[in-house]
């Protein structure tokens, strides 16, 4: 029986089930299949807080999005093609990203009477029958009976042959989009390694899955997305925690110095201490400290050891760090503080995405605290900008506050990831060792950057003292003096703003160099922003997008784009931060805000709805 | 072997004491106690075979933090409670370094309390100087973790409801492996475990008891003026019985698990019968931990000077510094394209 196979330039899948039913490891394998496919794809792994919310109910669905395609990919994609449900509650929480006319594939086994009440359906409804009658496509099987039967003979107990369920469905989609079924059966393999019976259940329930979709007559029509045509080189997937791991690594590498992370776990943070954990055969070690203060104080005093002194956390945790950050600050010893940030305040909803500690990281802090901010746009570019925070932290002997978040730190992409030898080095210099009769070594001398000597620890005649206490300009000595603490400040300020000159210029990457409207986005917004301004200019509607990662100091040209457009629009996922500092850096200028705050990235379609309304401005 | 001696005293003129004082001015008030310590902090330092850039003296905030600023070592001034963590961030990535941690009662036991517990269950090796002197001095004059039930201060005029902590038992229960207590008065003594707290290796936390002149003067009085300090202070010895008063005529011995305190020469008691300290036996240490009773009263349980404890458990830094050698022994050094390529790639034409 052969099935027609019908071309699509991209495609949305939602993966839905409980939080126990394997949803995250079911889409990261489709991913990883898609990306060695050659599509170009983007990720929004959606879970609960908790680890195993109450079973088959609403709060415990976990979802997993990847849209993927033979055309340039920016955003997870605002709705989905194709839903996979593996129980009610799962329809029930997702049936609103669904497309009109989309194809629903339901485990009808999660769909009986409990399950439906744990959904809370009301005892008439029967969703299934519903949705066949609204339009969309419903594709049902028997999950856990056809499971069951095609592990029947491995004498595997139940509950494990059950833990195999998400496997089957993956081989169904692998045959539905034509994919192979090699990358997740190695996966599997390598994954069980220890338990063969295990490896080879979960191989057997994949195979199986993919066998049923060609045997049975449920399908009508399969798909094939071909490969994108994406820059030549060599790729990978990747997460934006993995890359914030890897370029640390990498700034060990090029700069030579043993990497030292305090971290305190932290959603959605935890596996950059994870993966650095992994590392240590790299220059890397990591700390697992009581708290987020003792984090910070660890990474200060490696730092102070003449190390690479770097801390990760979340929003709240940064919030407990700020004191140590200022020391670090008065210290001028350079620090790497990762923020992944998510939606706050407090405890807010931590497995959501947010932009709102902007204004934290620039001016959160008690006194004038002047640090550096970062900005990645992407997962991929989390490699890069911790790679630049790094870079600048130890060239300007400064704290760096690197801003990702939740959806760029679990989002995934492809990646054309660089050869070691094209990194720059970072450069180092620690203060020599002096003699009795050289003169007294002066810690708080600086550079024609204003930057000061490290001085580590163990270096012949460099002993001396620092602390949080105002210094002396200089002897770096204690001082009270009115008008040496005013120029301290100044100093301090002059330094950050320095580092303008030792980074990139700011471009405009899509639309013309001037003219209506410029959109300007920083973080994660970055692809819906793009994918808006393409779509727009598509249409003929001329608009442009700047998007800037250098948060503060702000690029020295930023003003000279700013003047070559009529409007600014400024889109985030926060009530207006990156707004405010245009406003008053560049009050020469009137800058229009589009907000939303509702834990998810910016979908496309309002985005250009809000591009839209600011031509007629 | 000789020769290398030799060659390592002529580059190296030995150090004196003098040669650890920095060029700042010391500004603790008058007849601070503080003044004792760091003279004695200053006097062991050239013999403890340490090269003077490779000592290193981190603080956090209160008067007796102002101590790195006073020693020609490397030094930091950091923030209130958390010198055990930049500390140990230090001592982990540089762990040929001899680092000192100055802290006080309020820094040490409140504001900083979860650190302290927790370097010392990780036994980081840190020479930690617990400068305790039952009161706020630097915030002038609040009542401190310390500070006895009904202490009256600023900011409890009608006296405090707070039961003091009592460091040593705290430190036990934190499974501390070494603890001393000392006090200004005794510079002798002091300089005696400062030593025994450079030697310990691992966390080694002494406690040491601090006149404040101007906020507290006197908290300690009872173990230090002349009339009470045979009956109030015990003085602990390695192997020795626990003997005190002024001919010697006291002594604690041990009914079952209960320490008692008895007369000798009257007959019924000779020192064969007391308790022989063990620094060694960490359940000794527990009951010993216990001696905290209010001193002012007669007959109570003297306050133990010493070293309360002092056992081995491998070094948090050690240990930590062991596993990267044993990640390099096991998958060599980190190939950075390897990493960067991650375990699966596709080619794009």
């Amino acid at each position: 029986m052969s099935v027609k196979i019908t071309e699509k330039d991209d495609v949305t899948i939602r993966f839905a089930g409980d939080s126990g039913d394997g949803m995250q490891l079911t889409g990261s394998q489709f991913t990883n299949t898609t990306a060695l496919a050659g599509n170009d794809l983007s990720t929004l792994p959606d879970y609960p807080a908790e680890i195993r919310a109450p079973q088959g109910t609403v709060a415990g669905v976990s979802g997993f999005q990847i849209h993927f395609g033979s055309k340039a990919i920016h955003t997870p994609g605002d709705s989905c093609d194709v839903l996979v449900v593996m129980n009610a509650a799962a329809l029930k929480a997702n049936l609103k990203y669904l497309k009109a006319g989309g194809i629903i594939i339901a485990n009808v086994d999660g769909f009986g009477k409990r399950d439906l009440s744990l959904a809370k359906y009301g005892p008439e409804d029967k969703p299934l029958e519903q949705i066949q009658t609204s339009g969309y496509g419903l594709i049902q099987l028997d999950v856990t009976k056809l499971t069951r039967a095609a592990l029947a003979d491995t004498g595997l107990p139940p509950k494990d042959v059950d833990r195999c369920k998400n496997m089957f469905v993956l081989g169904v989609i692998y045959w539905l989009f034509s994919r192979d079924i090699k990358v997740t059966q190695t996966f599997i393999e390598k994954k069980f390694s220890r338990k063969a019976e295990i490896a080879e259940a979960n191989v057997l329930a994949l195979k199986a899955g993919y066998a049923y979709g060609g045997a049975t007559e449920l399908f009508s029509e399969r798909f094939s997305v071909q490969a994108a045509q994406i820059r030549p080189g060599t790729y990978r997937n990747i997460t934006g925690n993995e890359a914030t791991v890897i370029g640390l690594a990498a700034a060990a590498d090029k700069s030579g110095l043993p990497l030292f992370l305090g971290s305190y776990p932290i959603t959605p943070a935890s596996e950059i201490l994870h993966g650095l954990s992994k590392l240590k055969h790299y220059n890397v070690r990591t700390f697992q400290a009581e708290d987020e203060i003792a984090a910070i104080g660890s990474a200060i005093g490696a730092s102070f050891g003449g190390s690479l002194g770097v801390t990760s956390s979340s929003g709240p945790g940064i919030a407990l760090k700020t004191e140590a950050l200022t020391l670090a600050l008065m210290l001028e010893l350079p620090l790497v503080v990762i923020n992944v940030q998510r939606a706050g305040p407090s405890t807010g909803m931590p497995t959501k995405t947010e932009q709102s500690d902007l204004l934290q990281a620039v001016y959160g802090r008690a006194g004038e605290s002047p640090v550096v901010v970062l900005s990645p746009e992407s997962p991929a570019d989390c490699f890069q900008m911790i790679f630049e925070a790094c870079r600048i932290a130890i060239e300007h002997m400064i704290p760096v506050m690197f801003l990702s978040d939740g959806y760029i730190a679990n989002g995934a992409e492809p990646w054309l990831f660089p050869k070691a030898a094209e990194l720059p080095q970072i450069k180092v210099s620690f203060a020599p060792p002096r003699e009795p009769e050289d003169a007294p070594y002066l810690p708080y001398s600086r550079d024609e950057r204003l930057v000061r000597p490290w001085a580590v620890p163990g270096t012949k005649g460099l002993e001396h003292r620092i602390g949080g206490l105002e210094k002396e300009h200089g002897t770096g000595n204690i001082s009270y003096d009115p008008d040496n603490h005013h120029q301290m400040t100044l100093i301090r300020e002059q330094k950050r703003n320095n580092v303008a000159a030792n980074i990139p210029e700011q471009k405009i990457e899509e639309g013309p160099e001037s003219g209506k409207v410029l959109v300007v986005g920083w973080g994660s917004t970055h692809g819906s922003i793009k994918a808006a301004v393409n779509e727009l200019n598509a249409e003929g509607l001329a608009v442009s997008h700047t998007h800037i990662r250098y948060l503060s100091p702000f690029p020295q040209n930023l003003a000279d784009l700013f003047a070559k457009f009529e409007t600014i629009l400024v889109p985030e996922i926060n009530n207006g931060q990156l707004i405010k500092l245009l406003r008053d850096q560049f009050p020469a200028f009137t800058f229009h805000g589009f907000n939303q705050v509702k834990g998810t990235p910016l979908p496309v379609s309002a985005l250009s709805d809000a591009i839209r309304r600011a031509t007629n401005f | 072997m000789v020769q290398k001696t030799a060659s390592t005293n002529g580059s190296t003129p030995a150090l004196k004491p003098k040669d650890f004082a920095s060029d700042q001015d010391v500004r603790w008030c008058p007849g601070c106690g503080d003044y004792t310590i760091l003279k004695q902090v200053q006097n062991v330092m050239p013999g403890l075979g340490v090269p003077r850039e490779n000592i290193v003296f981190v603080a956090g905030i209160g008067c007796s933090s102002r101590f790195p600023y006073y020693m020609d070592t490397f030094g930091m001034h950091s923030i209130h409670g958390r010198a055990p963590s930049i500390a140990t961030g230090l001592k982990t990535s540089r762990p040929e370094l001899s680092v000192w941690v100055i802290t006080g009662d309020g820094d040490a036991l409140s504001i900083g309390g979860n650190h302290l517990i927790h370097v010392l269950r990780r036994n980081v090796d840190l020479n930690i100087l617990l400068f305790n002197n039952e009161i706020y001095g630097l915030t002038k004059g609040q009542y401190s973790p310390t500070s006895h039930e009904g202490t009256v201060t600023k900011s409890t005029p009608m006296g405090s409801l707070d039961h003091p902590f009592n460091p040593a038992a705290l430190a036990m229960g934190a499974n501390a492996c070494f603890f001393a207590r000392a006090m200004d008065r005794d510079p002798k003594h002091l300089n005696e475990m400062l030593i025994r707290t450079h030697q310990h290796k691992g966390a080694s936390l002494l406690e040491i008891y601090q006149n404040c002149i101007v906020f507290n003067d006197g908290a300690f009085e009872v173990y230090t003026d002349k009339q009470r300090r045979s009956d109030t202070a015990l003085y602990l010895e390695h192997g020795k019985p626990l003997v005190f008063g002024k001919e010697g005529e006291k002594g604690i011995r041990l009914d079952g698990t209960r320490p008692e305190l008895v007369k000798l020469g009257e007959g019924q008691w000779s020192e064969s019968d007391l308790w022989v300290h063990d620094e060694k036996d960490a359940f000794k240490a527990y009951l010993l931990a216990r001696f905290f009773e209010d001193n002012r009263h007669e007959d109570r349980l003297p306050r133990p000077f010493g070293v309360f404890l002092d056992v081995e458990r491998p070094a948090y830094d050690e240990i930590f510094n062991r596993q990267i050698e044993q990640a390099y022994e096991k998958k060599g050094k980190g190939d950075l394209d390897a990493l960067l390529a991650g375990e699966e790639t596709w080619v794009v034409k």
